[in-house]
C-alpha cells in the first residue's frame, strides 16, 4: 500500500539531527571552509559518543548489525535522512562523521559476517574511527573498477599490495588520524579486467601504505581528499572481502566486479540525499534572504500570474521534492531487499543535477549578496558541485540508467 | 512507514486499466483525434471499469471507498493509452468529485446517484476560462447573491460534451472564493458557443460557454448556504492531470525506446549513441521522480493533510515532464516523428497542453 508517512523511529531522529546540524555544523562551517584540513574534532567526538551509546556504527544499516531486526527495516531509508540533515548542516562535516563511510560501506556490502564483526566493531571502541574506500587511480575513475591497475598478489598467507590511489575520501581520517582502514580495490589477475578485481582491507598503521597528497579542493574542504601509495603493503589473507575460495580455484568470475557495484547500490542514494540537504540549505536561505528583502513567494499561481523570482523559487522546491522521493525510494528499495541499481543511479543523476542548478541560481539571484563570503550561499555553490562527480559522475549514472532501460550491456551501450 | 508498492487491488485495477489504455486506446486515438469524434462504445467501456464508480461510496450509488491514491493510479495508467479519450471517459468525475468532496448530505445523495447508477453521461464541469493567466482560485466569471439564489456572469473554455451535457457544474468567484453551482442545460442566459479548435486533444469535444444573467437557486450553491472550502477539488484536479501528464511521458517513452533500438546509423542502432541514450535516460528519470510528486500529494489527500502545495509542486513538475519528455520522443524519432503516421508529434501536442487542462478530470 503507497505510503508517504515517515517512519516514526525515524522522526525522532530527525529532530536529534536537525539540532546537531543547526548547533554543532552551522556555526563553524565557514570557519572550517576558511581552514582546510583542519578537523571538525568537537563535533567527530560528539558523533562518536552518541553513536557508541546507541550500540555504535550509527551510519551502517542493518545489513551490518548482528543483532536481529524486528519489523520491517527502515535503516538505509534512516541513512538517507541523516545524510540529507547532516549535509544541510555542513556537507564537509558529515563526510568527517566516524563509523561506517564508504569502507564500512563495501564491507557491509560484500564482507563475510565475520569480515563485518572483525572490521566494524571497531566502531565501538573508545576513539572515534574513520574508513575510507578506495577506487580512482590516476588513469581511470569513471573506467573503475574494470581498469584497477593496483595489484595484489597472493604470498603464504598474505597480500601484497601495490599501486597507487587517488581522490580518496577521508582517507587521512582512516590511516593517519585514527586506527580506521581502507577498502582498496586491486586486481589479483590483471589480465581477467574487472573479474580479477577484488576489494582489500589495508588497515592504519599497515607498512607499505601511505598518504602521500592532500587535495586542495573547491569545496568539501573539512573533509580530506588524499592519495594513498601501495609498496609492497603485505596485508592478511582473510583482508579479501567475501569468499576468498574463488580466488584459490581460480575461477574468473565477476563478483569482485559486482561486490563494487552492490556497494554503489547503497551509496549513490546516500550521496544524492547529501546532495539534496545542500539543496534544502540553499532553498530555504535564499527565500529567508528573499524574505528579509520583502519578497514573499505566492505559491498555487499559474506561471503567467508570477513573478521570476517566484518561478524560479517553485521550480526549485518541484526538483527538489521530486528527487528526495526518488532517493527515498530508492532507499526503500534496499531496506525491503530489492534491486535498487536503477532508482539509485535515478536519484544520483537528478540530485547531482538539482543540486548545482539550485545553488548556482541561488548565487545568481542574490546577486552580491549570493557572492559574497559573508553568506553561504557561494559555499554551498563550491560544495554542491561534488556531488555530480564523486559516486560516479551524472554521465557515467545516466550510462548505467540507459543501459538498463534499454537492456543492453556494456558493449552494446559505452 | 513509507511504501512504494500498490496494493494487490490497485495492481489488478492498474493491470485492467493499461490493458484497455494500450489495446483499446492506443488504436483508436488517431482516427478519433482527425475525426474529432470518440466512438461512444469506447468511452462506455472505460467508464464500465468503473474507476469512477469504485471510489463512490455506497450510500451514493458507488461501491467502493473514496481513494485519491487509487485514482491517480488509474489515471495515469488511461492517459498512457489517449489523453483525449481518457478525459472524454473522466469528465463525469469533474462533475461528481467536487460533489462528494464538497456537497452538502443531500446533494450527494440527490446529484451522484444518477451519474454513478447509468451508463457514462456527460455530467460536466465548466472551470477553465479564456484568459491567458487563468487561476482556478480567481475566477472572472462571477456570482452573485440575489434574492431567490445565485446569478452567475462568465465565460467558459474547454467545457467537454457542452453541446449534449445533462447537467452542469459551473465555478465561479462569489466575493472573491471560488464556488460552483449546478447549472441545467436549459437555464437561461446559458449559451453553449462553436465547438473549441485546439492544438492536440482533439478528438475530445469541448466547448465555450456563456453566462449571462444565469439564475440558479440557493441550493444549487454546492455546500449549501455556506459553500464549500475548494482546497481538495483543486488540489484534485492538479495532481489528477499531474497523473495523467505521466501517463502520457510514459507511453512517449515507451515509444521512442524500442524505435531507438531498432532505428540504425552508420551500423548500429541509434540507442547505442550516448546522445539518444542519455536523451532516453533523462526522460526516464523526470517520469520516474515526478510521478511521485502526483503519488504524495494523493496520499497527503487520503491522509486529511494539507495537500495544495504538494499538488501545486505535483502540476508544475509533471506539466515540465510532460513537454520536455513528448518533445525528446519527437526527436528519438527525427523527421519520423514530425509524420503524423507515428503519434509522438500528438503527444507532443497534447503535453503543451497540461499545465492549462487543470480541472478536465479530478480523482
Amino acid at each position: 500500500m503507497i505510503s508517504f508517512k515517515i517512519p516514526e523511529k525515524i522522526e525522532q531522529s530527525v529532530v536529534i539531527m536537525e539540532t546537531i546540524a543547526e548547533n554543532m555544523m552551522r556555526p563553524v562551517s565557514r570557519y572550517f571552509d576558511e581552514h582546510e584540513h583542519e578537523i571538525p574534532w568537537d563535533y567527530i567526538e560528539f558523533m562518536h559518543s552518541s553513536q557508541k551509546a546507541m550500540g555504535g556504527g550509527g551510519t551502517l544499516t542493518d545489513a551490518d548489525k548482528k543483532k536481529k531486526k524486528e519489523g520491517p527495516s527502515i535503516s538505509f531509508q534512516r541513512l538517507a535522512f541523516t545524510s540529507e540533515i547532516l549535509s544541510w548542516g555542513d556537507v564537509g562535516m558529515w563526510l568527517c562523521t566516524p563509523g561506517g563511510g564508504l569502507g564500512g560501506a563495501a564491507v557491509n556490502a560484500t564482507g563475510t559476517p565475520e569480515q563485518k564483526e572483525r572490521f566494524l566493531s571497531n566502531y565501538r571502541g573508545e576513539k572515534p574511527v574513520f574508513d575510507a574506500m578506495a577506487l580512482t587511480e590516476s588513469h581511470a575513475g569513471s573506467a573503475m573498477p574494470a581498469e584497477v591497475r593496483t595489484t595484489a598478489v597472493q604470498d603464504g598467507e598474505e597480500w601484497i599490495l601495490n599501486g597507487e590511489k587517488i581522490f580518496v575520501t577521508a582517507g587521512n581520517k582512516a590511516l593517519v588520524d585514527s586506527d580506521g582502514f581502507v577498502v582498496i580495490w586491486a586486481t589479483i589477475d590483471p589480465e581477467a579486467g574487472r573479474a580479477g578485481v577484488r576489494p582489500f582491507v589495508v588497515e592504519a598503521g599497515t607498512p607499505g601504505c601511505s598518504v602521500t597528497t592532500m587535495e586542495h579542493k573547491l569545496g568539501i574542504r573539512s573533509s580530506d581528499t588524499v592519495s594513498i601509495l601501495l609498496q609492497d603493503c603485505r596485508i592478511p589473507f582473510d583482508n579479501i572481502l567475501g569468499s576468498p575460495e574463488v580466488v584459490t580455484k581460480k575461477k574468473k568470475t565477476e563478483k569482485g566486479f559486482k561486490g563494487a557495484m552492490a556497494t554503489f547500490d547503497a551509496t549513490r542514494p546516500l550521496v544524492a540525499a547529501s546532495a539534496l540537504g545542500i539543496a534544502r540549505a540553499t532553498l530555504e536561505l535564499l527565500k529567508e534572504m528573499l524574505q528579509e528583502q520583502g519578497v514573499e513567494i505566492r505559491y498555487g499561481l499559474p506561471r503567467s500570474k508570477m513573478t521570476n523570482i517566484e518561478r524560479e523559487v517553485v521550480d526549485m522546491e518541484t526538483m527538489l521534492r521530486s528527487t528526495w522521493l526518488l532517493t527515498v525510494k530508492a532507499m526503500w528499495l534496499a531496506d525491503e531487499r530489492k534491486a535498487n541499481t536503477i532508482a539509485a543511479s535515478m536519484c544520483k543523476v537528478k540530485a547531482g543535477d538539482v543540486v548545482v542548478k539550485i545553488t548556482q541560481r541561488a548565487v545568481e539571484l542574490m546577486g552580491p549578496l549570493g557572492y559574497s563570503r559573508e553568506h553561504l550561499l557561494e559555499k554551498w555553490f563550491r560544495d554542491a558541485k561534488i556531488n555530480d562527480l564523486y559516486e560516479g559522475t551524472g554521465q557515467i549514472n545516466r550510462l548505467i540508467v540507459a543501459r538498463r532501460i534499454l537492456e543492453y550491456s556494456r558493449h552494446e551501450l559505452s | 512507514m513509507y511504501s512504494f508498492e500498490p496494493s494487490e487491488e490497485q495492481r489488478m485495477l492498474i493491470d485492467a486499466v493499461e490493458r484497455y489504455a494500450v489495446n483499446d486506446l492506443r488504436e483508436a486515438a488517431r482516427d478519433a483525434e482527425e475525426s474529432g469524434e470518440i466512438p461512444p462504445a469506447l468511452i462506455e467501456k472505460g467508464w464500465e471499469m468503473g474507476v469512477l464508480q469504485a471510489s463512490v461510496p455506497e450510500q451514493y450509488g458507488g461501491f467502493g471507498e473514496h481513494s485519491a491514491v487509487t485514482g491517480v493510479l488509474a489515471a495515469e495508467a488511461m492517459a498512457c493509452g489517449d489523453l483525449a479519450i481518457a478525459l472524454a471517459v473522466m469528465t463525469p468525475s469533474t462533475y461528481v468529485m467536487p460533489i462528494l468532496y464538497g456537497g452538502t448530505e443531500a446533494q450527494k445523495e440527490e446529484l451522484i446517484p444518477p451519474v454513478i447508477e447509468a451508463e457514462w453521461k456527460p455530467y460536466v464541469a465548466a472551470i477553465t476560462e479564456p484568459q491567458f493567466d487563468f487561476h482556478i482560485g480567481e475566477m472572472s466569471t462571477i456570482a452573485k447573491k440575489t434574492k431567490s439564489g445565485y446569478s452567475l456572469n462568465g465565460e467558459k473554455a474547454y467545457v467537454p460534451f457542452a453541446n449534449q451535457a445533462e447537467s452542469f457544474l459551473v465555478f465561479a468567484a462569489l466575493d472573491g472564493k471560488t464556488q460552483a453551482f449546478i447549472v441545467l442545460p436549459d437555464a437561461e442566459g446559458l449559451t453553449v458557443g462553436e465547438r473549441e479548435k485546439l492544438l492536440g486533444i482533439q478528438a475530445l469535444p469541448t466547448f465555450s460557454l456563456t453566462l449571462e444573467d444565469v439564475k440558479v437557486p440557493t441550493d444549487a450553491r454546492l455546500g449549501g448556504d455556506d459553500g464549500f472550502d475548494p482546497a481538495s477539488v483543486i488540489a484534485s484536479a492538479q495532481f489528477t492531470i499531474s497523473a495523467m501528464a505521466i501517463g502520457l511521458s510514459k507511453a512517449a517513452l515507451d515509444y521512442a525506446l524500442p524505435y531507438a533500438k531498432e532505428r540504425e546509423v552508420w551500423g548500429k542502432p541509434i540507442a547505442q549513441r550516448q546522445s539518444i541514450a542519455f536523451m532516453l535516460a533523462e526522460m526516464a528519470i523526470e517520469i520516474e521522480s515526478n510521478r511521485l510528486l502526483a503519488w504524495e500529494a494523493a496520499w497527503m489527500l487520503d491522509n486529511d493533510q494539507d495537500a495544495a502545495k504538494a499538488a501545486y509542486l505535483a502540476l508544475t513538475g509533471a506539466s515540465d515532464t510532460a513537454m520536455s519528455v513528448t518533445d525528446r520522443a519527437v526527436q528519438v524519432l527525427g523527421g519520423h516523428g514530425y509524420i503524423r503516421e507515428h503519434p509522438v508529434e500528438l503527444w507532443m501536442r497534447n503535453g503543451r497542453g497540461i499545465s492549462t487542462f487543470t480541472g478536465m478530470a479530478m480523482v
